[in-house]
């Protein structure tokens, strides 16, 4: 057994694709880095902090992607969007059986600004394109860096979201939020809130990650195989039916959550017993307990 | 601008624009056909509730009024910035707007964004960057985070940056700079209606925003790795 979330990008294709089958797409020995980290005395990574390419999954062609989340928290550029976006093309281009993207990003690298947004922008405009193209689209989020801004938002446009209980999903990190509207508002050291908040288990709960699995690298393979599998059965693309009853899902929550303050006060309104033994769970009873205290959507695709 | 004159100027044929808590909807009247108008004055932070509020919308156009347009009039600070919003997982909000656009765009509607006033970074990106087209009014102000806040994270001096964002189309705000990166497609200036008319005609679903930064020499490197990516090719060779 391994911890997915101690790997690096590098370690993670191997031990999430068939052993031996991945091949990735403008190498590091292409020397293609960012052109702009250069004016901020900034380093460079020849991957830009991504490894993008093709290999085989349980025997079928799936693309794929791995944030690295050692260089520049796995923050996205010009040259690593556009990494994404080529990759993405491509395999509609070759009619992948599906994308795997194993992300760990903080979001927009903020040393080239604006073409890390209009990047962002063109890898979830990419995605969609992947999907409307009947191809599924799997997020994997459990790298120690989480999965943060822009790239927060293009995990949910993946069809399934997996996480660990480790991996972190979010828009602005709790240091932003503290930053911003002072420590009463997100104290950022107080570990357990910031899991409470942003961990696997809170989005399984609220039904914004659709599989957790324990942090083991075999687990997140077995989860990708079986997720693509189970998304082969149906309608991957965007439908208004999906929109609408993800719209009813979304308005629902926030009923639900009027006037509740904190992560396990939401736990307890969806009917957890004891919230506070959620975050002492290992992932097989929590997903046991957690298996009829689910926010989902009822029907249509994500 | 405020949105009141900005809508007199955009639309002569009249409209029925409302604001609710600085969110705007309504319908309008572009060159005789009814066009949906959403979006946000106030330079409000988008929230979860917004968000919603917006998807909603375009939701009820798209089931309502097949092909009619969408206008996405953007003003705001940026995302919310509470723990509540994360608590309740405004990521998932910001992505299902943006999935709505991307849905009312591939059954057939035009959806235009226009930066009227400011567009920060989490606020921007999934309305006017996700549209079919973004432009912007030429005093307003686009960027991810102002300078020292950039400068505070990056640990790269203030001073720096400034002079950086002088004529560096990668750091400085501004809807010229977009422009150039290809995030825009045009700049409006004087006559606004004519604008939108011609930006609806024009309007197509395929994403051409790196093979414009690459025309307006903002983004040069964007649009060959992507092909490269693509073909299987290399990018020194382009």
């Amino acid at each position: 057994m391994s911890s997915y979330q101690e790997l690096t990008a590098r370690q993670r294709i191997p031990a999430i694709f068939d052993a031996g089958s991945f091949e990735e797409f403008l190498p590091p020995s292409e020397r293609v880095a960012s052109p702009h980290l250069a004016q901020l005395d900034a380093p460079v990574s020849f991957d830009d902090g991504v490894v993008v390419g093709r290999g085989k999954l349980d025997g079928k062609l799936v693309f794929g992607a791995a944030q690295e989340g050692g260089f520049m928290g796995g923050a996205v550029g010009e040259v690593h969007g556009a990494k994404l976006v080529g990759m993405l093309r491509r395999a509609i281009d070759e009619n992948a059986h599906a994308v795997l993207l194993l992300l760990e990003s903080g979001g927009v690298r903020l040393h080239e600004a604006n073409a890390g947004l209009i990047a962002v922008s063109e890898v979830m405009r990419a995605m969609l394109d992947v999907r409307a193209a009947g191809i599924p689209v799997v997020a994997v989020v459990g790298g120690a860096n989480g999965c943060f801004g822009g790239m927060g938002i293009a995990a949910r446009c993946a069809n399934t979201v997996i996480m660990s209980e480790e991996g972190r999903l979010a828009m602005s990190g709790p240091e932003v939020i503290e930053t911003a509207n002072g420590v009463e508002e997100f104290d950022s050291r107080d570990r357990a809130l910031v899991w409470r908040t942003t961990g696997g288990k809170h989005r399984y709960l609220l039904g914004d990650c659709q599989v957790l699995v324990a942090d083991e690298s075999d687990a997140f393979r077995q989860a990708a195989i079986e997720a693509i599998a189970g998304l082969h059965g149906g309608e991957v693309r965007l439908t208004l039916d999906g929109l609408l009853a993800e719209q009813a899902m979304l308005a629902r929550r926030l009923q639900d959550a009027e006037g509740l303050a904190e992560p396990m006060e939401v736990w307890g309104k969806l009917g957890v017993p004891e919230p506070a033994r959620v975050p002492m769970l290992e992932a097989d009873a929590f997903l046991e307990m957690a298996a009829s205290h689910r926010a989902t959507i009822e029907k249509g695709a994500r | 601008m405020d949105w009141q004159l900005l809508a007199t100027r955009l639309f002569p044929g009249g409209h029925d624009i409302v604001e609710n808590d600085n969110f705007l909807s309504g319908t309008a009247q572009v060159d005789g056909r009814p066009v949906t108008v959403i979006g946000t004055t106030g330079h409000t932070p988008i929230g979860i509730e917004i968000a919603l509020a917006q998807a909603q919308a375009i939701l009820g156009t798209v089931q309502e009024h097949p092909g009619r347009p969408i206008l996405i009039l953007v003003d705001t600070q940026g995302q919310r910035l509470r723990h509540r919003d994360e608590m309740l997982g405004i990521n998932s909000y910001m992505a299902h707007l943006g999935k709505c656009v991307d849905l009312a765009r591939r059954e057939g509607h035009a959806v235009i964004g226009l930066v009227y006033d400011q567009a920060l970074s989490g606020g921007f990106i999934t309305s006017g960057l996700i549209a079919s087209a973004c432009y912007a009014l030429p005093q307003s102000t686009i960027r991810v985070m102002g300078l020292p806040a950039m400068a505070r994270i990056t640990k790269v001096p203030e001073e720096r940056l400034t002079e950086l964002a002088r004529d560096n189309p990668v750091f400085a705000p501004g809807p010229e700079n977009y422009l150039r990166m290809g995030g825009l497609h045009g700049i409006w200036e004087d006559d606004l209606a004519g604008q939108l008319v011609q930006a609806l005609g024009e309007a197509r679903d395929e994403d051409r925003r790196m093979a414009l930064g690459r025309e307006r020499g903002g983004r040069l490197l964007a649009q060959p790795v992507a092909e490269a990516v693509r073909a299987g090719g290399h990018v020194r060779a382009t």
